[in-house]
């Protein structure tokens, strides 16, 4: 038997693929899923028959539409996560578990949507009303008006306010360090750079939140493939190693209104760990791809993982400290906020390929990269790549 | 009063857990699961105490006072049935009699949203919606 330790770069990623990010992909669902999944193959090297083990982790395509289309005569292996936003990141650890235990060779890990031409991201979160992991929030707290995530989440973000003063200028500086980064990408859906003022002169949608807290809505899709350093040898890229993996849940899971500490995310148990498994420390992370549903989300976090204390994660994000150049470069692809929303998948992307050398936003010299998931009402996940 | 077919919000959907919650708001009580064996209180309701693992409970009556813990203002109408409220405040309250456990309310005594504010005392008060349901909401104490 494996202590999670020893499961620390026992597997990699050997292959990646994007479609372009936008408001109108012109593919299905199905499609749009399958052509990252294919450059994702060809970027590793494979043939799409190779892969045995599938990780699924958006709503409209399934396991066997993927094993149908790509040929696969023996898939071993397929899960997909409920964790909303954390669903790819968490999947990793399937992906790792999968592969190194022998069950799998090539785990294919994918996920994308039209959610913008499509059934639109917010409209179907307000048609899930009272269903699956919502069931209790549609009884105790839809019947209030609380019915979209800005609403869920916009409780956690008053009260770090109160408690610890964070400001929305504070907020600000997220959402514009998102957007540099996406205005230096050559895939990115909102492009032109923003200022302090712009954020806050765009609509308060959800007080805390203005506009310019929150993601985008966007059709795409991005795929990688994990397997072991031992195949990797023989193919065409060179391997990013997974370090450490793992997915969290806070304290009062279902319900964020009953949580003793709302503004405690599930990562906070979590990150001890990975760091663990890595033999790393928070100052050993050269960038952090943190979820970024909305601009609090980014602050929370920096404070759960560890790169700052709890309640000092808005001075920390002022002065350029997260952008290209500064201490802790976040989001360098622009995020939820400015990339586009796939829940996630294009975090885990870029973080391989900041470890690759591959970004249009490159770290330099960066060997280290973190990817956090953050999704239904708290739960999390955190990956750590590596070159080692 | 109002038909449930005739509301424009979203209505509580109860299970065999809830049930009892909603019938005591209907008497206009504020009850909540209370452990029999290691007297925790629990909410929202559930067959288990997650602290000691027994099934046995009571509803319990707390006065109907509670603290505002935090709060967020819609500014948009993310559901047609609230449209007319703009901007809307949707308050977390601490139940101060039941420790650890929290509602989700509006007000319903003409608060405006500027005027919400962490730690504000609030009486909880009982709106029969419609003829099948009473919602708990909340008032300047
Ligand atoms: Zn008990």
């Amino acid at each position: 038997m494996y202590s999670p330790k020893e499961l620390s770069n026992k597997t990699c990623v050997v292959g990646i693929g994007e479609t372009t990010y936008s408001r109108k992909s012109g593919m299905t669902d199905l499609t749009l899923q399958l052509t990252a999944a294919m450059r994702a193959i060809e970027d590793a090297g494979i043939k799409p028959g190779d892969i045995d083990g599938i990780l699924p982790q958006a709503a409209g395509a399934t396991s066997e539409d993927f094993a149908t289309n790509l040929g696969i005569k023996d898939l071993r292996y397929s899960a997909q996560i409920n964790m909303g936003g954390a669903s790819p990141c968490a999947a990793i650890q399937n992906g790792v578990l999968a592969v190194a235990s022998g069950v799998c060779n090539y785990v294919l890990l994918l996920s994308g949507r039209n959610g913008y031409s499509g059934a639109r991201t917010a409209q179907s979160i307000g048609a899930g009303l009272g269903s699956g992991p919502m069931r209790t929030m549609g009884e105790f707290e839809y019947i209030y008006g609380l019915v979209a995530p800005m609403l869920w989440y916009g409780p956690m973000a008053r009260r770090h306010m109160h408690l610890y003063g964070t400001t929305s200028l504070q907020f600000a500086e997220v959402s514009i360090a998102m957007r540099r980064h996406a205005s230096m990408q050559s895939n990115a859906q909102m492009k032109d750079p923003i200022t302090i003022e712009d954020h806050q002169s765009s609509p308060i949608l959800a007080d805390p939140f203005r506009l310019l807290d929150c993601c985008l809505q966007t059709d795409g899709a991005a795929a990688c493939v994990i397997t072991t350093p031992e195949r990797a040898k023989d193919l065409k890229k060179k391997p990013v190693y997974i370090s450490a993996f793992g997915e969290a849940h806070p304290d009062s899971p279902s319900s964020i209104t009953q949580r003793p500490d709302m503004t405690t995310f599930g990562i906070a148990k979590l990150a001890p760990r990975v760091f663990e498994m890595a033999g790393m420390t928070p100052k050993d992370v050269d960038v952090a791809e943190l979820y970024d549903c909305f601009t609090f989300t980014v602050i929370n976090q920096l404070e759960d993982i560890g790169f700052c204390g709890k309640g000092e994660g808005g001075p920390f994000v002022e002065g350029g400290r997260i952008q290209i150049g500064g201490d802790l470069p976040v989001n360098t692809h622009g995020g939820l906020l400015s990339q586009g929303h796939i829940m996630g998948m294009n975090h885990v992307i870029e973080g391989i390929k900041q470890v690759r050398g591959s970004s249009d936003v490159q770290v330099k010299d960066a060997e280290v990269a973190l990817v956090s998931g953050y999704g239904d009402f708290g739960d999390g996940a955190l990956a750590i790549f590596s070159g080692r | 009063m109002t038909t449930t077919s005739e509301y424009k919000k979203p209505i509580p959907r109860p299970t065999g857990e809830s049930q009892p919650f909603w019938d005591f708001c209907k008497k206009h009580e504020l009850r909540f699961q209370r452990c029999s064996k290691c007297n925790t209180f629990r909410h929202y309701p559930r067959p288990l105490c997650g602290e000691c693992g027994s099934f046995d409970f009571d509803w319990v009556q707390v006065a109907p006072k509670g603290t505002v813990h935090s709060w967020v203002t819609a500014h948009r109408a993310f559901h047609p049935g609230f449209a007319e409220e703009l901007p809307l405040a949707i308050v977390i309250v601490d139940v101060d009699e039941a420790p650890g456990i929290r509602i989700m309310a509006n007000y319903n005594d003409g608060t405006k949203a500027d005027e919400v504010a962490v730690g504000a005392p609030v009486k909880i008060v009982f709106d029969d919606v419609t003829e099948e349901f009473t919602l708990p909401k909340i008032a300047r104490a």
